[in-house]
Parts: structure tokens; C-alpha cells; sequence
């Protein structure tokens, strides 16, 4: 154990202290069939449809290896810079219903991926300790005692995720504040996506994120560590983190210790409880699976699969915003990797559409299916006719959300909707029309204290968007009622 | 390394959920720990340039296409368990989460 640095973001501690997490990601990869068994791995079939004698472990059965959850898991390491390795499966022993052969095949000293990282978009690069294959369980549902696991009278289990492939990334202790490891797992799930490797849903529990959480005074070695289970959600995730550091400070500051052992995070009530304590690696009795033959990747593999790798969001955040001149950070270059949109959009700026609006529409008017269908040049063309004064802003939204479901041209779609741009002299006609209609209500604006004035600025807009269909640009009426008002 | 300690034994029995009198514990103390012996045999060679071996084969990436075949057992499997419920195999509660 050696000290840390100082905790950046970690504000929600007593001054002095700091948190070092490290996470533990499963996730299951993107496969037809199961690891060991030609079941098919899909989520939501009714229970124990999509099993057989092997993911049952029922006697005499023998895993088959799934070529494509050895080359996803390849993929994934790579995409986090890992090297690739020769590996074995090992059985890891242990007795629990959701488990049927009474061993999990996964692998233990030698995993196919090893000694990786992955960049924050915030800046510091996280260690992967490696990332093994390794099969799923099947799932139990508590029945009796209202659902929850310690009053439960019996148990129904669904074997149908039983044998699903999954990888389990493990990063070193790298991070410093629930906001890290909250980036750390949206980053993970955008490389996971990005590549195929898994749908990374996190409420399906095909990602599945544990914390291992310590605390320590900034400067001397790091505490006992604790290790969440139960995080639903990104936000789950950061919550129980700084619950748990929390709770660590209050044991060790009233001079109690920290034991190290397995903690359950319940949303509900926003705290972690104990559910076991921790047993040795040695219990788990790890021998080589005598069943499976050791994977051997040649260079011409990895060859094969660092050529075929999708450029990785990072990469595409920082194109993006080279592109539009704003940090990789920015909002709206960050949901245009997110979503996908980030192709449009640099095709967008490239062909003279201004950077702001662009970014604004993804961010905003864009979070809908299709979105990826525009057509870069249409797109380009309704920033320009918004820019160039033809649309106001809620106007170019709308044409927006028809050019998205119809594939339409801006240009017609205005015309077809009768956006045609309202000029200042018609726009001043409504105004003048509305001064002359309504003399009390323009003299307590002319006049009136900021609260009148903001009331009735609200009340002529009303009455001009009435007048002009909703074609008026807001902020051009405004800006002549004031200047009619002389303010 | 040879020495085994009874507590040992009855630790790894408890593991792999193995009930054992105190009279197999003695009989299977001395029968392990001459096992273990044997190990440390080998353990007592110069293996340095041995590469470890996890299987005898010469064998190395072997495995199928990714491609569904149904196998269509579940209800003869429920049929056979000791207990089942809503098409789910019915086991008693356990305490805790999966290790």
C-alpha cells in the first residue's frame, strides 16, 4: 500500500481524509449462445427456456468453448490497451444455488487479458489490472419475506443466465472520488458499446459494477478496504461510495476499525449493510478446468483484431472537439459520442455550420431514434438558415424533429409548416398594432418597477406570438419592445 | 510442507461441505498429508526451465461456432428436481449473497 496523491472532488469528505476506490466491472459480452453451451444468451425468456444439460450442470456434461466470447473478450482487451495472453480456465469452488455445477469456470492466474488503462475524459488514466473471461450464474429470486434475501423461506431459480459469457475488468485503485468512478464506468460502458463487445445495461445487469472502497488521512497508507455489491445505476454507484467512505471515517475516527468484508448496497434506504465477510482466495480451492485447453492468441490474432477496432470514444470526443473549438468535456460533444451523433456533427461544422448551434441541437433536439439518419447537409443547412436569421430557434427545432422522422429538406419543411421568416417590419407592425391596442398595460411596462415590467413583457410576448402564428423570433420581439419603450 | 494439521483438514472438509467424524479426520490426516509429501517432492526438484503444464494435451484454442441449438430439456429437468415452482427450480433460502 502506498500513499496517494491528494483527492481531487472528494469535497464530501472531513478535511484530511481521502478515498481510493478501485471497481470491479462485469459485463456480459454480445453473444448468440452461452461461454460453455449452445443455449441461447438472451435476457427476459421465460425461466430456464435457454438451458440444457451443461449451463444445468447436470453429470456427464462438458463445456464447448464460444469462439466469439474468446475474440469479444480480445476485443475489449485491447480497446483498454491490455496485452493479450496465453490463458487458462480455472474452476473456482464454491457452494451456492445460483451456481449448479458447484464451481464457476473463470480464470485465475492467467488471464487472456493483462496490464491495461483507460483515460478519464477528465484527464487521469486509470489502471486495468486485467480483464478474464468467465461464466455467469443463474439468477435467484427470494420469495417469501417480502423479496429481500436475509428473511426469504425459499428460493426459485432461473438458470437461464447461467453459463452467459462475461468478462470482469479489474482496475487498479486509481480513483480518488465517486465522481471518477462514476466516469470510469460511463467511460468503460461508451468502449463497451463502442466496440460491441456488450449491450452494458446497467438496470438489465449485463454490467454489473462492485466498488472497493478505503479511506485514509491524505499522506499515510491506505485503510481496509470494503467492497460494495448491489450498484444498479451509475448514480447507485457514486452514492454508495460516499456513503461507504463515510461511514469508514465515522468507524475509525471513534476509534473503531474496518473490517474488511462484503457490503450490500440498498438504494432504497442510501446506506451499505454487511452481508458477508470476506473469504480467502486460497477457500476458493482454484484448479485448472481439466475440461478446457489453454487459449493461445497468435500475434497474426492480434493483429487481425487491433486492425478491425472501431476508433474508441476518447478519440472521437477529441476530433470532435478540435472540430468545434471547445473542450472535449463540452456537453454537447460529449452526448454527440454518447449518441452517436459525432460523425454528423464534424460533417456539420465542416460544411460551415456554426459549432455552437450544432453541438446545441445534439445535446438538446436530438436525443431521439434516427437521429443518426440525417443527412449531414441537411443538418448543416437548418443551422445556417437558423444563423442566418431565416428560423428562430424553436422554429429550426421543429423542422429539426420532421427532418428527423420524414428525412425531409429544411428548406421545404419551413416553407410546408409557413415558417417563412417574419421580417422586422412585419414584426413591428404586430408590435405597433398591440402598443395602440393596449395603452395601460404598454405604460405600466414603460414605466413600471422590474417585477411589472418582467409580468408584461410576458404578457406582450404572449399577444405577438398570438399575432404572428408562433413565427416571431423571441428575442427580436423583445428587443423591440424595449427599444420602443426606450429602456 | 508434509506436516497437515487436523484443523486443516476439518477446514477444507467444511469447504467442500464434507461431514466427517472425528475418527475419519484421523484416518485421512496421515493419508493427505503423505500426498502433500509427494508434492513436495517435485516441489524439491530444479524445475526452473520446466514450463508449467495445466493439461496433458498438446492442445491449445479449441472451440465452437456461435451458433443457437435449443436443447429443449427444461421441463424433463424440472420434472426430475426435488422441488420446482413456476418453471423455476425451488431450493431453500440461503442466507447472504453468492460469494
Amino acid at each position: 500500500m502506498t500513499p496517494s496523491t491528494p483527492s481531487p472532488n472528494a469535497s464530501v469528505l472531513p478535511e484530511g481524509w481521502g478515498m481510493v476506490i478501485g471497481l470491479e466491472v462485469h459485463c456480459e459480452l454480445a453473444t448468440a449462445t452461452k461461454l460453455f453451451c449452445c443455449c441461447p444468451n438472451h435476457f427476459g425468456d421465460q425461466p430456464n427456456a435457454n438451458t440444457c444439460p451443461t449451463c444445468l450442470g447436470l453429470p456427464g456434461s462438458l463445456p464447448m468453448l464460444n469462439e466469439q466470447a474468446v475474440e469479444l473478450a480480445m476485443r475489449l482487451g485491447r480497446a483498454l490497451n491490455c496485452d493479450v495472453k496465453r490463458s487458462v480456465f480455472s474452476r473456482k469452488n464454491y457452494f451456492y444455488p445460483d451456481q449448479p455445477k458447484d464451481y464457476q469456470v473463470t480464470q485465475y492466474d492467467l488471464p487472456t487479458n493483462l496490464g491495461g488503462h483507460l483515460d478519464l475524459p477528465s484527464g487521469p488514466r486509470i489502471g486495468i489490472t486485467r480483464a478474464h473471461i468467465e461464466e455467469d450464474t443463474g439468477k435467484l429470486n427470494h420469495v417469501g419475506g417480502g423479496g429481500r434475501i436475509h428473511d426469504a423461506e425459499h428460493s426459485l431459480v432461473d438458470y437461464n443466465r447461467s453459463g452467459v459469457p462475461l468478462v470482469e475488468i479489474v482496475s487498479e485503485a486509481d480513483m480518488r472520488s465517486s465522481e471518477q468512478a462514476k466516469e470510469y464506468a460511463n467511460e468503460l460502458r461508451a468502449i463497451l458499446l463502442a466496440t460491441g463487445v456488450s449491450d452494458a445495461k446497467m438496470e438489465e445487469g449485463s454490467m454489473r459494477v462492485d466498488a472497493n472502497v478505503s479511506v485514509h488521512h491524505l499522506g499515510e497508507p491506505w485503510g481496509t478496504r470494503c467492497e460494495i455489491k448491489n450498484l444498479n445505476s451509475v448514480r447507485s454507484l457514486g452514492r454508495a461510495i460516499d456513503h461507504e467512505a463515510l461511514r469508514q471515517i465515522d468507524l475509525l475516527t471513534n476509534g473503531e476499525t474496518v473490517r474488511q468484508e462484503t457490503r450490500h448496497w440498498d438504494e432504497a434506504s442510501g446506506r451499505t449493510g454487511t452481508l458477508r465477510v470476506k473469504e480467502d482466495a486460497d477457500d476458493y480451492r482454484y484448479f485448472p478446468e481439466p475440461d478446457l485447453v489453454p487459449l493461445e492468441p497468435s500475434a497474426a490474432d492480434i493483429a487481425r483484431i487491433d486492425a478491425a477496432l472501431p476508433v474508441l470514444p476518447g478519440a472521437r470526443r477529441a476530433a470532435l472537439a478540435e472540430a468545434a473549438g471547445v473542450p472535449a468535456t463540452a456537453g454537447g460533444v460529449v452526448m454527440a459520442v454518447e449518441r452517436g451523433l459525432d460523425h454528423l456533427a464534424r460533417a456539420a461544422i465542416g460544411g460551415g455550420a456554426d459549432a455552437g448551434r450544432v453541438l446545441t441541437h445534439v445535446e438538446h433536439n436530438l436525443a431521439v431514434d434516427g437521429a443518426e439518419t440525417l443527412s449531414p447537409e441537411r443538418f448543416g443547412d437548418l443551422v445556417k438558415m437558423e444563423t442566418g436569421g431565416e428560423l428562430t430557434a424553436t422554429q429550426a427545432k421543429t423542422v429539426l424533429a420532421e427532418m428527423v422522422a420524414t428525412g425531409g429538406a429544411p428548406a421545404e419543411i419551413a416553407q410546408a409548416r409557413g415558417f417563412e421568416a417574419l421580417d422586422s417590419s412585419a414584426l413591428e407592425g404586430i408590435i405597433d398594432g398591440l402598443i395602440a391596442a393596449h395603452g395601460e398595460e404598454w405604460e405600466q411596462f414603460r414605466s413600471g418597477d422590474d417585477k411589472a415590467r418582467g409580468k408584461l413583457s410576458g404578457f406582450f410576448m404572449g399577444k405577438v406570438m398570438q399575432a404572428s402564428s408562433g413565427q416571431a423570433d423571441g428575442k427580436a420581439a423583445t428587443a423591440l419592445l424595449r427599444r420602443k419603450a426606450g429602456l | 510442507m508434509a506436516s497437515l494439521s487436523r484443523e486443516e483438514v476439518v477446514h477444507v472438509a467444511t469447504l467442500a461441505r464434507l461431514e466427517l467424524t472425528d475418527e475419519q479426520i484421523d484416518t485421512f490426516t496421515p493419508q493427505l498429508a503423505a500426498i502433500l509429501a509427494n508434492a513436495a517432492d517435485v516441489e524439491a526438484l530444479d524445475l526452473d526451465d520446466v514450463p508449467a503444464t495445466s493439461h496433458p494435451y498438446p492442445l491449445t484454442n479449441v472451440w465452437r461456432p456461435d451458433v443457437v441449438r435449443h436443447a429443449g430439456v427444461r421441463d424433463a429437468v424440472l420434472a426430475a428436481a426435488p422441488a420446482a415452482q413456476d418453471g423455476m427450480f425451488r431450493v431453500p433460502s440461503v442466507l447472504g449473497d453468492a460469494p
